[in-house]
């Protein structure tokens, strides 16, 4: 995301989306059929749960020797005559992207959905270096042609109606085409064909990666995925080092659960899997296969209080649920990654004092740990980010001296009344009917667009006494 | 247990309480000095603060053999929070899970303690249920206020579409982005109207403070009130 949007502090940028007519359509539609369709199919899958418990300990395990599975699988990939790059930053995975576009003598690039090179701002990159980047998921085609950023991890153009779509084709494509989903899809098929074609690299990211074998697996819906990876001479993955899983038999249990927590499907239309260049007598395939494994951040989580959210699939079911993102999408979040996982995979990426605005951004509902097929526990993360905000300092120290304040009335019984009955004198002017509807200052904040129960006139503990005994 | 939201803001619902558990007679004791469960310390990430807070609350609490809170979330932080929050005392961490498996939110300890799956009293008027985020996913009951209400003579229990979804509240959440927590609201509220309820019954008073604040404010005729408050409605103690 830009630094521009990042100027208006979260809150701002929340009252906008808020005010969006079309985000708000758009996004209640989508997120409303999303969650129907995660829970019909799970209601039909009666062995889910104890796949999704299987899924995390596959994860817990894997990450307990992930030097080791890397190590397997770069073998792997070479033995197949494939190349590995070990970058541990963005940085250094944008450079080699970059150099190998100069060495190749790449002109245009199409690209399949990856949220790892959204995470290094691959697109900007290339464009800067002369070679032209072309996004292949409907979504992703969308949201370049609006210069926008993905607002959600599986459905980058969810803030979209139908009706903007059908704008934003005939202004950039140039003709008249009308709001139906069909249509404007057969569209950009005609227009991404000739490009599939032309490209001189195909870009990638990584759903996972089998170690065993040196497969690199991609999970989508659409087909582009298979014609980036056999059409073009050059085919570059990039990975975020967590996403290595064992064996084929722990990629089954994943996919048995990853398209369901997604979109709902059993499996997604087209899983593909990639090993390595063109093998000899091998039909398809590009002459050059590259996977990058990234770290940017996450290898020093193994260890660290942000561990369980290298668990994540990217599947994006804990955005559908939250209360918060149903409201104010993707983009209002400010960072790559949206949503309750996004809040953590940012602070991972970016370190905590990045996200302490949006350490708050969640209600602490727990639907998204609910939701999540390898149930990482968000909530209690969000949580210990909010512990460490505090106890770094980062918090504002207004905030900071009134939960002081909040503590110690809890702290003390007679201070506890003291309050109450305080607030009873200084509400008196504002309390009507035993409701109180506009409180100046700070109590604004809840009045402006809710009433607040007067502080009763006599406590639970001061009737207490009169209730006596039966 | 009588947390902050319960005393200061709906003592009523106490006394409902109070007055329902001696019908069923049970011997209801109130330890005096009660102020807080700690949870929106431990929430914002004042743990240290909230270590202090759960401590005295174990010590007030030692003697009681049933500990019933009219709050599902404050339920959650003494069953859930506490034990973690005291491991490093091992004397007061022992008593933290004592505490924790000795105290139940109402509905539960009517229907899983008391074994009542109906309590003989009356409601004129339709009902619907709004689930509480930290009795649902945290305790992981949906069943026990169900149960209770539709055992009321002469009320209606309607579904409410969206239940389990979260009404915005969240504590400190609601006055950190009080426009996110009024849309969030917003729509709870309209599911709310479309059910054609006269009553929304929750089982924690920060819902009930959010929700309703927010119906009182639309002016609707839907009243928001608590279970204990539907189940022993005013009459003697």
């Amino acid at each position: 995301m830009s630094e521009s949007s990042l100027g208006t502090p979260f809150a701002a940028r929340a009252r906008g989306a808020l005010k969006d007519v079309y985000l708000q359509e758009a996004l209640g539609i989508a997120t409303t059929k999303f969650i129907g369709l995660r829970r019909e199919s799970f209601e039909d899958f009666p062995q889910g749960d104890a796949l999704r418990d299987r899924a995390r300990a596959i994860k817990e395990a894997t990450l307990q020797q992930l030097d080791r599975h890397l190590e397997r699988l770069a073998d792997n990939i070479e033995r197949l005559g494939g190349h590995v790059h070990w970058a541990a930053t963005g940085a250094e995975a944008r450079d080699i992207i970059l150099r190998l576009c100069r060495d190749k003598g790449v002109r245009m690039a199409v690209k399949s959905k990856s949220m790892a090179t959204e995470e290094i701002e691959l697109n900007e990159a290339l464009e800067h270096a002369g070679v032209k980047p072309v996004e292949t998921d409907l979504g992703e085609y969308i949201i370049q042609l609006a210069h926008e950023k993905p607002s959600h991890i599986i459905a980058p153009a969810i803030h979209k109606t139908k009706g903007q779509v059908a704008d934003l084709f005939s202004k950039e494509l140039g003709g008249h085409f009308e709001a139906d989903p069909e249509v404007l899809t057969k569209v950009a098929r005609v227009e991404l064909r000739q490009k599939f074609l032309e490209a001189d690299l195909g870009i990638t990211g990584a759903n996972f990666a089998v170690a065993e074998t040196g497969t690199v697996v991609l999970v989508t819906n659409e087909g582009n995925g298979r014609m980036v990876t056999s059409l073009p001479r050059i085919h570059v993955a990039v990975m975020g080092m967590e996403k290595v899983i064992p064996s084929m038999t722990d990629l089954m249990v994943f996919l048995a659960i990853l398209a369901r927590s997604a979109t709902g499907q059993k499996l997604s239309s087209y899983t593909t899997l990639v090993r390595g260049p063109r093998q000899p007598g091998e039909m398809e395939g590009p002459e050059e296969f590259h996977l990058i494994l990234m770290d940017n951040g996450r290898t020093r989580q193994i260890a660290g209080t942000l561990r369980e959210a290298l668990y994540c699939l990217r599947c994006g079911a804990c955005l559908n649920v939250c209360p918060v993102y149903r409201q104010i999408g993707g983009h209002a979040y400010g960072h790559t990654y949206p949503g309750p996982i996004g809040i953590l995979l940012t602070a991972m990426l970016k370190g905590d004092a990045s996200v302490k605005e949006l350490a708050h951004a969640s209600s602490l509902c727990g639907a998204c740990k609910d939701v999540c097929p390898v149930r990482i526990d968000i909530p209690r993360m969000l949580v210990e980010l909010r512990e460490r905000l505090d106890t770094e300092k980062i918090a504002p120290w207004t905030e900071r001296l009134l939960f002081g304040m909040a503590r110690q009335m809890m702290m003390r019984p007679s201070w506890f009344r003291l309050g109450a009955s305080v607030a009873r004198l200084a509400q008196k002017p504002f309390a009507r009917n035993g409701r109180l509807r506009a409180l100046p200052l700070f109590f604004g904040k809840w009045t402006a667009t809710r009433d607040l129960p007067a502080v009763a006139e006599k406590t639970f503990s001061e009737r207490w006494r009169e209730l006596g005994r039966p | 247990m009588i947390t902050c939201l319960g005393d200061m803001f709906f003592p009523e619902v106490g006394v409902a309480m109070v007055r329902l558990l001696r019908r069923l007679g049970v011997d209801v004791a109130f330890p005096p000095g009660q102020t807080c469960c700690g949870m929106p310390l431990f929430n914002s990430g004042y743990h240290a603060d909230a270590r202090a807070v759960a401590e005295r609350t174990v010590r007030l609490f030692a003697g009681a053999e049933h500990v019933v809170v009219p709050s599902g979330s404050c339920a959650w932080m003494v069953k859930a929070e506490y034990p973690g929050l005291l491991s490093d005392h091992s004397v007061l961490h022992a008593e933290a899970r004592a505490l924790a498996t000795r105290t139940y939110e109402l509905s539960q300890f009517l229907v899983d303690v008391l074994k009542v799956s109906e309590v003989g009293s009356t409601f004129s008027g339709t009902l619907t249920y709004h689930d509480s985020c930290h009795l649902l996913r945290g305790l992981g009951e949906s069943r026990a206020p169900r149960t209770l209400l539709r055992s009321l003579e002469h009320g209606a229990l309607v579904e409410l579409p969206g239940s389990d979804e979260c009404c915005g509240f969240g504590g400190s959440f609601s006055v950190r982005l009080p426009e996110v927590s009024t849309a969030i609201l917003d729509k709870k509220l309209a599911s709310v109207e479309a059910t054609g309820a006269d009553c929304l019954v929750a089982c924690d008073a920060g819902c009930l403070m959010q929700m309703g604040g927010g119906l009182s404010r639309r002016r609707s005729r839907v009243r928001a009130l608590h279970l204990a408050q539907v189940l022993a409605p005013d009459g003697p103690a």
